[in-house]
């Protein structure tokens, strides 16, 4: 099934000559285990078309689907079941919460869906211990470091059976070297069949889908096509 | 790539045969650059005309013959490392002037045209980073080599970037008024003719 399909979605801000069109007629399909980017310059839609697909705003026109379930006819206490259970964010300043540990941090989507605390925090140590954090856990955001604490945000976005990955700019204000960490956890999810997609202006970090959207005004206009096989790029060129 | 300077600084670590320099080249630049062993052999009979290696006296020139540094072979490594490559801009570079030409074509879409280009090279950078993906943490020269790639595709991206939106802002402005003999910049700045 696929893992989320955006079908013909529109958004247009505002009205009359103030009107914004902020996506136009998208269509995009994500299958799982596929990590898509979405690249496009400031203002091409790019924040909209990942807040539309992870149901925290409302297409103008057009469909959603997130694993099957199609999100127009749903109530809001449904959608936000569905956020809490099958979808998950990691956003540009990893908003984390303050207040809370790491381990509490991740497992706090759980325990809002009704999960027992003390399962909850067994699916948040694992989702630690797989970034390699377990050690990390009973740490507030600001004892950790900023590739840290933004290990935590992908923990909390994969933790228990969430299986949509949706990650705005994931890399932030990171050095390069974190960049590529953060990069190399997000294929790791979806080596284990969750569904990714980065939206970036970064080339560096879009290289690292299996297949990069070219978003512009709102609409897509290109995409990448299927990789040749990493040989291609090493096969000499005219030297004997 | 300077393959003198290299077989010079593997010399450093100790004396080698040549077949050995050509096989911890190759390993040593993430296997990028390939290397035959008739230019190591050229490469290193040059060196020891110019007195920057020795070889054993005996022997002729078979695989068992073995090359040290000399002195002054340290003293030229030293020197080269120290020295800044020719970063000056290429005498024409063919994107650029692509770009230019579909500028100023009738009927073309240069920004259909930068997206043509920036979809190839968002494509190869894609297989750089699957490359760079599975390799061995450890083997660092491979990554440093396909970081330097990545970060070289990244710069003309971004320059495409900033291309097609120079090139929308320009052309939302009314056109300027028409002024007789414009200023000509003082000088091509780094263009080699």
């Amino acid at each position: 099934m696929t893992a989320l399909e955006l079908l013909g979605v529109s958004k247009v801000y505002g009205e009359g000559p103030t009107e914004v069109h902020a996506l136009r007629q998208v269509n995009l399909f994500v299958e799982p285990g596929e990590l898509v980017a979405v690249m496009g310059p400031s203002g091409s839609g790019k924040s909209t078309l990942l807040t539309i697909a992870g149901s925290l705003e409302e297409p103008t026109a057009g469909e959603v689907v997130v694993g099957g379930e199609h999100l127009s006819g749903m109530s809001r206490n449904d959608k936000a079941r569905l956020r809490r259970r099958a979808i998950g964010y990691v956003f540009q300043d990893f908003n984390l919460l303050a207040g809370l540990t790491a381990v509490e941090n991740v497992s706090l989507p759980l325990e809002l869906d009704g999960v027992t605390a003390r399962t909850a925090r067994a699916e948040g140590m694992k989702a630690l211990e797989e970034l390699g954090l377990g050690d990390r856990s009973a740490r507030f955001p600001d004892e950790l470091s900023g590739g840290e604490r933004q290990r935590v945000a992908i923990a909390r976005a994969v933790v228990g059976r969430r299986h949509l990955l949706l990650a705005d700019e994931p890399s932030g204000a990171l050095d390069s070297s974190n960049g590529e960490a953060v990069m190399r956890l997000i294929r790791g999810a979806c080596q284990r069949g969750v569904a990714g997609v980065v939206v970036t202006h970064d080339a560096q970090l879009a290289s690292w889908a299996d297949r990069v959207v070219f978003l512009r005004d709102g609409r897509v206009v290109d995409q990448t096509a299927p990789p040749p096989g990493p040989e291609s790029v090493l096969a000499p060129s005219g030297n004997p | 790539m300077s393959v003198r300077h290299a077989l010079l600084a593997l010399l450093t670590e100790g004396p080698k045969y040549g077949l050995q320099l050509r096989q911890e080249f190759e390993e040593r630049t993430g296997e990028v650059w390939p290397l035959n062993v008739g230019q190591v052999y050229t490469t290193l009979q040059r060196l020891e005309r110019d007195g920057l290696v020795e070889s054993d006296d005996a022997g002729d020139d078979g695989p068992q013959k073995a090359f040290r540094i000399t002195e002054a072979g340290a003293d030229e490594l030293a020197l080269w490392l120290r020295t800044p490559p020719d970063m000056s801009s290429p005498p024409r570079d063919e994107l650029v002037i692509k770009v230019l030409v579909a500028l100023r074509a009738p009927g073309v879409d240069v920004h259909e045209v930068i997206q043509v280009h920036r979809r190839h090279l968002v494509e190869l950078m894609q297989q750089w980073t699957r490359l760079k993906e599975y390799a061995a943490a450890q083997d660092v020269s491979f990554g440093l080599a396909v970081d330097a790639e990545l970060f070289r595709l990244d710069s003309v991206i971004r320059w495409l970037d900033s291309a097609d939106g120079r090139i929308r802002r320009t052309a939302l402005e009314p056109p300027a008024p028409v002024t007789v003999g414009l200023p000509k910049p003082p000088r091509r700045l780094g263009v080699r003719r």
